[in-house]
């Protein structure tokens, strides 16, 4: 097991290392930064003066090795524009965007996973609905959803905030008020996603061989479903989560927009416009890293409830 | 909100089939055909039939047309803004009126569509090029090839999506094309790996290697073989992506870092947003726009995949409802001669299960009967209904079997006792031996918690006394190590070994009547042998009456007492052991024995092996007449009615020319 770890857990690392030099020799490729950040009117002396300011001259690979090097301590920088360190910007947003993906993700794997149960063990009317909910909730854009939901809840029946945001520690009431509508944005799609990928999964279990010789030694049907199924179902069932949660964050950045949320998502767009590489990069890397811990997370919990990989 | 390309492994899951039923009985069919026509048809027209496929067929011909002509049908230029359009009601010069900017909403719609199609044919394009390629040769060469390009693969998927987008609009400044091309380099890794899996499963078939043998190319085993598996999921796979890149577009142009100058849906629902409160209307149309197009996109993609598909579905005969009794004869079953006393009487057992075309009888007009301590032994080709009628006595069939007839056990009726009665008995009055050992234990679970379980909640053993119990049982069934096995999961055991834990799970109850399903199929001969004798001491300890299921004749005259012979879902022959194998009554009998291969070293010479031709009907194939009489030496014009079973020596035989003295004696 201790084996495995190490093994999934280093080769994450040497993931987390391809992607953020990948990300860091793109932004090189920015013809000339001075020029965004001084305006056009900028004479060449002012622009190789900022390229020097900012250690432009430098060759690309020793620049990536100091910012990896800085990177590891927590420093990712300062902004060309704000003049802020990158990681207090991403601090402060990156609680807002991870409020609304991992609520999110919580309420489509509870919702999903019931629903999907239900739909694998009775089929018929359930089963069918989760069925067209997980198509159309494909086809349905996620901003549509958010601006019908504002325009229902929000305008007209004025029961929820638009937009904004409330930290949790200033008011828990708020903060969930002001993420109601975002997350059910999310849920309209997810639910039915998840649903749709539990269903496959219990219903490919139940079809197993070994569930039927269990029933012939008389346990009960419900027994065999709680302990034996779901057991069996559950590895599935968690990189489907997984990859929801990987899909929600690159979703929440459009989510965060229609609402107002000052999370990565804004500030990610804001530096984008304004070609502020050092935060580009930073909130790559805080995203990759995101995902990279995700993806082990869900690998290292799988391979723990495998037998298979615990006695290697 | 589904917008990373990593995530579409799971819209692909979405589109698939809503019920994967295990029907054994005709393959479903895309659109039942009638009764009288029984031909195939091509995909072209399986997806004309396909009423949902054709209108996504159309919704999206209707966007592609709107789309090219937006120049002739829209009477605004796209960015042309007229102040007093702002927020202007749907007009006789606006139809669907002006948006914040004062353009009009019908031409925008009408130009957006370019931009969506055009983003969802780069993505998909690209993503194609590179991923069907590099799939393919991963898959079929594999080596470092395979490592190294699904190493980078893991590292695109790793990528969140949108994130490395905006990174790449911040270099480049916005740009459709750019944006659509790395989202296609993006996606290529799931496409990578779908191909890659695909050509893996299919290079190890029969068919591929037999195509190396015969010496065709590589490329050309590829274009003729492998291409054509991998096109159906490709087709799905390519619907999902182009969904997906026009999802994408649509949030890079709401966000505001698409090209300023180009219509988009996404940008009119940017605009939409900001006047949800003075113009809620707005959002409907680009929204609906996006949504109608993506799904039918995806619908398309799954109605292609079912229109090729269907290639496999052969023709669907509906066959006619014979109007005979359910119920046998009584003189089928014979009398028993091992012990008065019957365990299990079938009377009459149907077994059905629902097909488009109405209820397929996989089993009919089954009567059988075991009495305590006898063994009787179930036989016939694969595909005759042996497995079926094992099931149906413990009702353990697959989802949708149905059973009509009686299935009496010590005074019972199986068939209609309640769930709850009838799993009383299941485990504790009767046993169940599975017929492939691997697949018939929980690979989650220990041996050991998998033998103690039903003792403890079934029988109401203590924790203790349950792994005493289960220790025992596994000495008795011939395993060396007990504790070791007990403690082992199920991947650790040889195959040999997890059939004698599955032995000893069915009888831990010491059960009344075994039901044991060819338990010998997937073992070496050496082990059969053992599992043969365990199983016979088992009946003399504990006086159980079995029903043995085999194709295997050799384990029948080695262990049975009476045969019952199974063909096309009915008993054509019953009778002693002793009997059937000196004089069998019934041509399929005599076919089956006669494929028994010599002896090595017996009397004669090794002539070539005797086979019975062609193969066990399907349950739509199935002759009204004698089932076997297609295949049958002796087959006769009064064998075109259906036969009903006679008396013959201690048992009965299903053949209408039973009497005849020469055929008695060719047998």
């Amino acid at each position: 097991m201790i084996g495995f770890i190490a093994r999934r857990s280093s080769s994450a690392v040497i993931l987390l290392l391809v992607v953020s030099a990948l990300t860091f020799f793109l932004m090189d490729l920015l013809p000339d930064p001075g020029q965004g950040i001084l305006g056009v009117s900028a004479t060449d002396e002012q622009l190789a003066a900022k390229r020097a300011e900012l250690g432009l001259d430098r060759p690309v690979v020793l620049r990536w090795l100091d910012w990896l090097g800085a990177a590891v301590r927590g420093d990712l920088g300062t902004s060309w524009t704000t003049g802020l360190r990158v990681s207090d910007s991403i601090g402060t947003k990156l609680p807002v965007t991870l409020s609304l993906t991992l609520t999110a993700t919580l309420v489509c794997a509870v919702l999903g996973i019931a629903l999907g149960l239900i739909a694998a063990i009775r089929r018929g009317a359930v089963d069918r609905s989760v069925h067209v909910l997980a198509v159309a909730g494909f086809a349905v854009p996620g901003l549509w959803v958010g601006i019908l939901l504002v325009t229902v809840f929000a305008v007209r029946l004025e029961v929820l905030p638009a937009t904004g945001y409330v930290p949790l520690a200033e008011s828990p009431v708020d903060w969930a008020r002001s993420l109601v509508l975002p997350v059910a944005t999310i849920a309209v799609a997810g639910v039915a996603a998840i649903a749709q990928q539990t269903r496959n999964a219990v219903a490919e279990v139940l079809e197993r061989d070994y569930i039927r010789t269990l029933r012939s030694r008389g346990l009960p049907a419900r027994r065999v479903l709680f302990v034996h199924v779901l057991r069996n179902a559950t590895p599935p069932a968690l990189t489907v989560v997984g990859l929801q949660f990987i899909g929600l964050l690159g979703g929440a950045l459009v989510i965060e927009q229609i609402f107002a949320l000052p999370g990565l998502g804004s500030l990610a767009i804001g530096a984008t416009s304004q070609s502020d590489v050092p935060t580009v990069q930073g909130v790559v890397l805080v995203s990759v890293c995101v995902v990279v811990t995700v993806n082990l997370a869900v690998d290292l919990a799988t391979g723990a409830l495998d037998p298979k990989v615990g006695m290697r | 909100m589904n917008d990373n390309p990593a995530c579409s492994p799971a819209p692909a899951a979405v589109l698939a089939p809503a019920s994967a039923d295990p029907t054994p009985g005709p393959a479903r069919s895309a659109s039942p055909a009638p009764p009288t026509a029984p031909r195939r048809r091509g995909p072209l027209a399986r997806f004309l039939r396909d009423p949902i496929a054709l209108a996504a067929a159309v919704v999206l011909l209707l966007v592609v047309v709107t789309g090219a002509c937006a120049g002739l049908i829209a009477e605004h230029g796209p960015n042309s803004a007229a102040l007093d359009a702002v927020l202007a009601d749907p007009s006789g010069d606006h139809p669907l009126g002006g948006d914040g900017s004062g353009r009009d909403v019908l031409s925008r719609l009408l130009y957006g569509s370019r931009t969506s199609l055009l983003a969802g044919s780069i993505t998909t394009c690209v993503a194609l090029l590179i991923g069907v390629p590099t799939g393919l040769a991963a898959g079929y060469v594999g080596g470092w090839w395979d490592t190294v390009v699904g190493w980078i693969a893991d590292v695109f998927l790793a990528m969140p999506g949108i994130v490395v987008l905006l990174a790449v609009v911040a270099v480049h400044g916005p740009g459709l094309v750019v944006s659509m091309v790395v989202l296609g380099v993006l996606t290529a890794a799931p496409v990578f790996r779908l191909v890659r899996g695909e050509v893996r499963r299919v290079r190890g078939e029969p068919y591929v290697d037999a195509a190396r043998v015969a010496g065709l190319s590589d490329v050309r085993i590829m274009r003729r073989h492998v291409l054509r598996v991998v096109r159906v999921p490709i087709i799905t796979q390519a619907s999902l992506i182009f969904g997906v890149a026009m999802i994408i577009e649509s949030g890079i142009a709401f966000l505001g870092l698409g090209e300023p100058d180009r219509a988009s849906w996404g940008s009119m629902l940017g605009d939409a947003s900001t006047h949800v409160y003075d113009a809620a209307l707005l959002s409907v149309w680009p929204g609906a726009a996006i949504t109608l197009t993506v799904l039918a996109v995806t619908l398309l993609g799954a109605g292609l995949r079912d229109a090729f598909v269907g290639d496999t579905a052969g023709p669907v005969r509906r066959r006619p409802t014979i109007g005979r009794p359910a119920r046998e004869p009584a003189a089928v079953g014979g009398p028993s001669t091992v012990g008065t006393d019957v365990l299990l009487a079938v009377d009459g057992l149907r077994v059905g299960y629902p097909t488009p075309e109405g209820e397929a009888a996989v089993v009919d007009a089954v009567s059988l009967h075991v009495g305590r301590g006898e063994i009787l032994g179930l036989v016939g080709e694969s595909g005759c209904g042996k497995t079926q009628t094992a099931l149906a006595v413990l009702r353990l069939l697959p989802a949708g079997g149905t059973i009509t007839g009686r299935v009496e056990f010590d005074g019972q009726d199986l068939a209609t006792l309640s769930e709850r009665g009838l799993n009383a008995l299941r485990g504790r009055r009767i046993g169940y031996i599975p017929q492939d050992p691997m697949s018939n234990l929980d690979p989650s679970f220990r041996i050991g918690s998998q033998l103690t379980e039903p003792l403890r909640t079934h029988l109401g053993l203590s924790r203790d006394a349950a792994r005493k119990r289960a220790l025992e049982l596994l000495d008795r069934v011939g395993i060396t190590d007990p504790p070791r096995v007990f403690d082992a999961y199920p991947h650790q055991i040889s195959g040999g070994m997890a059939q004698r834990v599955l032995i000893a799970g069915a009888v831990a109850g010491e059960p009344d009547l075994l039901i044991a399903d060819e338990p010998t199929t997937a073992l070496d001969v050496t082990v059969q042998a053992e599992i043969l004798d365990l199983l016979r001491s088992l009946r003399r300890e504990h006086d159980m009456g079995m029903v043995l299921v085999t194709h295997d004749l050799g384990v029948v005259a080695d262990l049975c007492d009476r045969v019952a012979v199974m063909y096309a879902g009915e008993i054509v022959e019953t009778a002693l052991a002793a009997d059937l194998f000196a004089r069998p009554a019934h041509p399929y009998t005599a076919a089956l024995l006669a494929a028994i291969p010599p002896a090595e070293g017996g009397a004669g010479e090794r002539g070539p092996l005797r086979t019975i031709p062609d193969r066990v009907p399907s349950v739509r194939e199935r002759p009204t007449g004698c089932r076997f009489a297609p295949r049958c030496a002796y087959a006769a014009p009064e064998c075109a009615g259906h036969p009903e079973p006679t008396g013959h020596g201690a048992g009965a035989v299903r053949c209408a020319r039973v009497g005849n003295e020469v055929i008695a004696w060719m047998r």
